[in-house]
Order: structure tokens, then sequence, then C-alpha cells
């Protein structure tokens, strides 16, 4: 099961869980995702070990999307 | 003309579409993308920034002690003033990786847990033990922390960069912290190097000295992966 996390006051908070095999869940955790984005928060997906990628769409293949907000300079 | 920083490329891939460059960029669009050749002349620029901070003060006191020798002093004030000029420069480095404030139990271990999933055993372990996360990277070995990240250069040991960026949200628990800042880091190098502000650049024992006790063998062990890494190169 894929999961949409945003990180949050919470530590973090599962938005979305999805399987690519089940059509509902994937349009609920898109829905999900854009809402996110929406927001402001920025997706990132792991690519490998040391390497992650922002991502526009929700990738469904991807086993952990993470929800992240805009770092800036100190 | 600088080249736009925040155009580095973005790509369609299936149903994925992704980009490289952070869209944080957008937000310092006036500043030139950092490379290697970048940090060089940043450093340099440090190193010279500082000697003409503190040289005055160095001359100011020979001559003082020269000219009449009561004034001695006098002179010790110049010196005590060349000496702290660069160590107030070291802890505005060292504050970047200061940790925060900590909050409620549960937040804070749901965050970690969240980090560990995020790195390696060996760092999994060194955050345990110090707080930081240790982050191969392309330009160097970072050290990140929850409100900026210490870079020393591969092969370059005997100097840390230390650079102020975090994520301004003020209740988020630490181990979010360090991974806004890590996933950002993993995403685009040199984006995040470019959105960062330079905080200090110099003698790693003058931040090794200011930090605390507990985080140092983060600020170690870069150091040696930079010593490993430039051993490798030659």
């Amino acid at each position: 099961m894929a999961r949409l996390i945003r990180m949050d006051r919470t530590g973090h908070t599962t938005v979305a869980e999805w399987s690519a095999a089940d059509p509902e869940a994937v349009a609920r955790a898109v829905e999900a995702f854009r809402e996110e984005l929406d927001r402001g928060y920025l997706a990132m997906v792991s690519t490998g070990p040391g390497h992650a990628e922002q991502v526009r769409e929700l990738p469904l293949d991807a086993d952990t999307v993470i929800l992240r907000l805009p770092i800036s300079g100190g | 003309m600088a080249a736009d920083p925040t155009v580095v490329g973005s790509r369609s891939d299936g149903d994925r579409e992704t980009t490289t460059a952070l869209p944080e960029l957008a937000t310092v669009a006036w500043r030139p993308r950092v490379d290697a050749a970048r940090l060089d002349r940043q450093d340099a620029l440090w190193t010279l920034t500082t000697a003409a901070h503190v040289a005055p003060f160095l001359l100011a006191a020979a001559v003082l002690v020269w000219l009449e020798p009561l004034l001695v002093p006098v002179a010790l004030l110049c010196l005590v003033h060349a000496w702290a000029i660069p160590a107030l420069y070291a802890q505005r480095g060292a504050n970047v990786v200061r940790p925060g404030p900590r909050g409620a139990a549960g937040p804070e271990r749901a965050s970690v847990g969240l980090l560990g999933d995020l790195i390696g055993h060996e760092a999994r372990a060194l955050h345990a033990r110090t707080g930081l996360v240790l982050e191969p990277g392309g330009l160097g070995t970072w050290v990140v922390g929850e409100a900026g990240a210490l870079l020393v250069r591969h092969g370059r040991r005997r100097r840390v960069a230390c650079w102020c960026v975090q994520v301004r949200e003020p209740e988020l628990p630490a181990g979010d912290r360090i991974a806004h800042l890590l996933l950002a880091l993993r995403a685009d190098e040199t984006g995040f190097a470019t959105v960062a502000n330079l905080a200090f650049s110099g003698a790693p024992w003058r931040v090794r000295a200011r930090m605390r006790r507990a985080q140092r063998p983060a600020l170690d062990a870069a150091r040696a992966a930079a010593r490993a890494a430039g051993r490798r190169a030659s």
C-alpha cells in the first residue's frame, strides 16, 4: 500500500493510502495530493540512496510520497 | 548576466512530472547558482574579509606598544578585538546546527521515525548520538541540523562552511525540520546551497569548539569523510 505523508506538527500524518489496483483509492489520493499542493506543500519522492525528486503529479508507482514545506535562508 | 538559478530542468517520465530545481530558488532569483568554483570564491572572500577585520587590530596593538610601552593595556584590548571577531563569526556558524526547543514527546518521536526511514543505519546511529544527520553530496559531506547545515568539501577537511536554512513552521518537531532540509538537499544540492545563507566559512576547530559537545562527532565524521573522498580523488 503506497502512502502520501505530510510532515506536520504531529510528526507526520498519512494523508492518503492507495494501491494502483484500486481506482477509487487512487482517485482519493490524487485529490488529496492536489489539495496539499494547493496548500503550499511540495511533494518529494526518494529515488535511491541520497537522492530525491520533487513531483507535481502523484506518482502511482511510488511507495511513499512525502509532503514538505518550502525552505528559506535564515 | 547570471543564468537563471531556477532553471535546471524538468522532465516528464510517463505520468510522473518531476523537477530537479528547488522551487524555493525563485525567492532568491538574484543569486547565481552555487557551484564548486563559486564556493572557492566565497571561501577566499571570507578569509580576506576576516583578515581585513583582524589585521588592523593586530597592527594597532603592535604600533601602540612600539610607541609607548605604557599602552600595553590598550594593545591588549586590540588583541581581544582581533580574537573576538572571528570567534563571533564562528559562533554564528555553530548556531546553524544548534538544536531548537523540543515539543511534545509523541510528535518528536514520530518525526525521528520518519527521518530514520530516509537515512541509512550509520546515519541513524549518528543522529541518535548527535542530533545531526551526515549526508554525502556532490560538493562534499553535509551535516544537516534543524536550522541549517555544515559542509566539509571533498579533500578540504580544514575548512567548513556553515549554511543557515530552515523551514518556517515553528511547531514542526526536530526530526521533521531535518527531514525538510534533507529532502531539499537530496533533490537539488547546489540549489539548496543557493537558497541557504552562508553564516561562516573557516576553520572547523573554531566551529567545533562552539558546538555542543554531543554534536561534535558529526563534524568529525564529516571531516573524515571529506579526507577519504580527497584521497580517493588523488
